[in-house]
């Protein structure tokens, strides 16, 4: 699996947010210097629609099989960057983000040298585990389009109707006789004072 | 419920019960036992002609047992499906000789004592849990003196008394002497918000105060001249309209005394009660003469939810209510993929609340169901077969039953139900198990990596996808400054952190290492979690019994929401890190080099509390408690003194 790898490091600005604390410049040339690294490239905006086609272009033109974004939380732009690399094909479980925005230049405003070597050990250990991606298929599985609700006091007759006004198949199944749980019980409830049944 | 009983897109299995569910989101199969009723549902008309003839007489339960029922009965005239059904332990029996009166004078002859509990297979995408509650029995709150005087009552038995539809036609009436009652009280918390075991629960019930309310205007409605005290520690009036309603009973004349009965008496002649209570507000105590006491009584988790829980591997709150797969922001999601929760199962809620929770629960089962095909997202787990040596740890920690394994069988993993918390992975002895995505060699490479450059001012630190990590971006969001030095790992879960990462991360020269993941309340796997923690603890014994300081192996519990929290645990491992000498580092992998892996804690085999020392391995702040495995599983640990969770338990 590890031979022929050939990974892609994209480092984002992200304006000043990243580079105002970070130099990016040496955070890319670092990235160059990795194993199996064959292209480094630093962006302003990595998520806006040139920083996205830029990464496609990369992908095609340099053959990469691995991409590495150094950006802000996977948990924010993860989905964003998964699609685009998708979009040329390739598997979005060849993906990985370095979040060297939330947890390095956000955190580390006043030391600029330590800020930039933190990314770029960030970088480096999302460039390892990058050699360690394997693409993954989402399995599919089939639903049936029915529904069980387990109990017909008023949630489960609310719940119930809800689904099968919407066209879909109930089965309510109640313990008791008769339907109606506790609310059938009461004689007037509020706020509004009315009949329960 | 009449539109239930009659949508065409709803099969009513009334009298039933859910015996066994087996599959996954999407595709579960379901076998319900239709009890037998003895009276064909279809055909029966209610006209009630059985009853008129049957001898067997039983308490009603729909009515509280405040009057009579027959051996065949309806549960009341309202009923879906509108038809009778025959009790089968109290009736006589149809045999001529012994009874079957009933089947004599049906004209439509539905009364079949030949019908058998039939069994039904059903297969359906989701499942809507929505089984309810039950209500305090008072019994044990033996001042109020429930069990001894016949003018006491409770809420519910209130309600069937007041009721139009109940055993005296919606005549308020004292069941003693048949009297409308002039003076009433009621008593609030009955079996809620108390700290002792023994006289209920800690929660608060929600509906009571507004039930109270409700009924103290229903009286003052009905019956203006009653005199009507409530007794009770605090009125909790918070819903849309409901402060309104707590004005208008003030307004009627309603009494509110803060302060609950210490005792209650009965005059045997007149059967009235007395009551004696401290009020508070007045710093007095009170006497009260009443003709009436109803008990505000709290709800309860039902006491058969055993059964559905294990049916469909939910978990429960502490309380013994279902649990959410999250409290924020996946309310009505069971911890189980495909199920859903509403109403009162979850938690005491009114009508509008159980109401709008079902809507919301129907509309989670839509999603799923208006797909024709679910995608699963590909970081489950995946046995080696070849590698499994069938030991079974691995379905014994799954959180989610995602495990299928028997004894001298290779574990096979059911990818719908996997919900990738990589657990299973952490715990297999032999390696047999690999999380698609977030494999092995991946978290050893970045280990490596991570430790590359200057491994004397890198804490390896590994951070769970929901909550410590989020804590991290949260501390980056509010531009927290901390410590540059830690370099974080991102796992689902902190149950992937196996402890050989962590073993390995020493052996490569960690001078610290840091496991974080989410408080125990809001793990994202269940209880996960947990596992962590015991791995942990048999670390820290390990890296002891190794001549090594187990403080520099850290634990921290860090919501999404605490990125303050988050830059405090940077600064104090940052500290810690500080005191790691490379000599002490070089000795650590010198040792570690041969060492075996712990992975069995003495803590996690206490069956018993037993007293224990608890030692903070952040401020060496020390305690003594009794501990056991099950307060290890159950109670988060956290330090007094400095907020850490990196607690041992020392025995
Ligand atoms: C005294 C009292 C007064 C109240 N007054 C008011 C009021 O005035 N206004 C208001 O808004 N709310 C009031 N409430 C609250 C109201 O009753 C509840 O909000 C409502 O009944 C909750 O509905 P539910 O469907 O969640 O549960 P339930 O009503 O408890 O219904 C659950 C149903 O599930 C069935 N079931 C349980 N387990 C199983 C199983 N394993 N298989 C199949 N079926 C099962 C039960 O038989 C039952 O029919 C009051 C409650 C009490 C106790
Ligand atoms: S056969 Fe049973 S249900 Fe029928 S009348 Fe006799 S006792 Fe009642
Ligand atoms: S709703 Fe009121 S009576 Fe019920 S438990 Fe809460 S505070 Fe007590
Ligand atoms: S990854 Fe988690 S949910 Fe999946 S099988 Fe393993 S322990 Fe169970
Ligand atoms: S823990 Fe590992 S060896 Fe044991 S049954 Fe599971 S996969 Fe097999």
């Amino acid at each position: 699996m590890k031979d022929d790898l050939r990974i892609g490091v994209f480092v984002c600005d992200c304006g000043l947010n990243i580079a105002g604390s970070v130099d990016t410049e040496a955070v890319k040339d670092y990235a160059a210097t990795l194993p199996d690294v064959a292209v480094a490239v630093r962006n302003k905006y990595t998520c806006s629609d040139p920083g996205q086609a830029e990464i496609r272009r990369a992908i095609v033109e340099h053959n990469l099989n691995r991409v590495v974004i150094a950006s802000c939380s996977p948990r924010l732009h993860e989905p964003t960057f998964r699609a685009c690399v998708q979009q040329v094909g390739l598997n979005p479980y060849l993906l990985e983000m370095a979040n060297i925005r939330e947890h390095c230049s956000w955190v580390t405003l006043h030391d600029r040298k330590a800020a930039t070597r933190k990314a770029q050990d960030i970088v480096r250990v999302a460039v390892a585990r990058a050699h360690w991606l394997y693409p993954q298929d989402e399995e599919q599985l089939p639903v049936t389009d029915a529904a069980l609700v387990i109990g017909g006091g008023v949630a489960g007759i609310q719940a119930a109707l809800d689904l099968a006004d919407a066209g879909h198949q109930v089965y309510l199944v109640e313990k008791q006789p008769s339907i109606g749980g506790i609310m059938a019980m009461l004689d007037k409830t509020y706020p509004t004072m009315d009949c329960s049944i | 419920m009449m539109d239930a009983g009659r949508h065409p897109n709803i099969e009513l299995l009334a009298y039933s019960e859910v015996e066994d569910v087996s599959g996954y989101v999407g595709n579960f199969r379901v076998r319900v036992r239709k009890k037998a009723r003895y009276v064909d549902e279809k055909e029966c008309t209610a006209c009630g002609e059985c009853v008129k003839v049957c001898p067997i007489v039983r308490p009603d339960e729909f009515q509280q047992g405040l009057s009579t029922r027959r051996a065949i009965y309806i549960p009341f005239p309202q009923a879906v499906p509108s038809a009778y059904v025959v009790d089968i332990e109290a009736c006589l029996g149809d045999n001529p000789i012994a009874c079957g009166k009933c089947i004599e004078v049906c004209d439509k002859k539905c009364i079949d004592f030949d019908m058998q509990d039939e069994i039904v297979e059903l297969n359906v995408g989701a499942i809507i849990v929505a089984t309810g509650m039950d209500v305090y029995d008072p019994t044990a709150l033996d001042e109020y003196g429930y069990t001894r005087f016949e003018n006491v009552i409770t809420s519910l038995e209130f309600e069937r008394l007041i009721s139009a539809g109940g055993p005296t036609g919606g005549h308020f009436v004292r069941l003693t002497d048949g009297q409308t009652p002039q003076r009433i009280g009621f008593v609030q918390c009955v079996g809620s918000r108390t700290s002792n075991p023994a006289r209920g629960n800690p929660y608060c019930s929600n509906i009571c105060c507004m039930n109270t309310i409700k009924d103290s205007l229903l009286l003052k409605d009905h019956y203006p001249d009653t005199d009507i005290t409530v007794f009770y520690m605090d009125i909790r009036a918070f819903g849309k309209g409901f402060e309104d309603l707590f004005m208008r009973s003030k307004a009627a004349g309603v009494r509110y005394v803060r302060g609950l009965p210490g005792e209650v008496v009965e005059d045997p002649q007149t059967r009235n009660l007395r009551v004696f209570v401290e009020n508070t507000t007045a710093g007095r105590i009170e006497e009260y003469e009443l003709d009436m006491l109803v008990l505000s009584i709290g709800a309860i988790p039902r006491g058969d939810s055993e059964l559905v829980k294990q049916l469909l591997t939910l978990s429960r709150t502490p309380e013994g209510f279902f649990m959410e797969a999250h409290p924020k922001l996946k309310p009505v999601d069971a911890t189980t993929k495909g199920v859903f929760l509403a109403g009162c199962a979850e938690s005491p809620k009114d009508v509008k609340d159980s109401v709008t929770q079902a809507s919301a629960a129907a509309a989670r089962a839509e999603v799923l169901l208006s797909r024709s095909k679910i995608q699963v997202e590909a970081i489950t787990a995946v046995v080696d077969e070849a590698k499994c040596r069938q030991c079974g740890r691995c379905a014994e920690v799954c959180p989610y039953s995602a495990i299928k394994w028997e004894k001298k069988q290779v574990a096979q993993v059911i990818t719908a139900a996997c919900a990738g918390c990589g657990t299973c992975a952490a715990e297999c002895p032999f390696d047999a198990i690999e999380m698609r995505h977030f494999s092995d060699q991946a978290i050893f490479a970045q280990i490596d990596a991570a430790l590359e450059r200057d491994p004397l001012s890198t804490i390896v630190t590994f951070a769970c996808n929901w909550c410590s990590y989020a804590g991290a971006d949260t501390a980056g969001t509010g531009r927290m400054e901390y410590p540059p030095n830690a370099r974080i790992i991102r796992t689902m879960c902190s149950g992937r952190v196996a402890a050989d990462f962590v073993w390995y991360a020493f052996r490569q020269g960690a001078p610290v290492v840091l496991v974080s993941g989410c408080h125990y309340a809001d793990c994202h796997y269940i209880n996960a979690n947990r596992n962590t923690v015991r791995r942990v603890d048999a670390l820290w014994e390990g890296l002891e019994k190794h001549g090594l300081r187990p403080e520099r192996l850290q634990l921290e519990w860090c919501s999404a929401a605490e990125g303050q929290r988050w830059a405090q645990i940077m600064r104090a491992v940052e500290e810690l890190r500080a005191h790691v000498t490379a000599e002490e580092v070089a000795r650590t992998m010198e040792v570690l080099r041969e060492a075996k892996v712990p992975v069995s804690s003495q803590v996690w085999k206490l069956k018993e509390p037993t007293p224990a020392l608890l030692r903070c391995m952040r401020c060496g702040h020390e305690w003594r408690e009794d501990y056991s495995a099950e307060k290890a599983r159950n109670e988060e640990r956290m330090c007094a003194a400095c907020r850490s969770s990196s607690v041992r338990v020392l025995i």
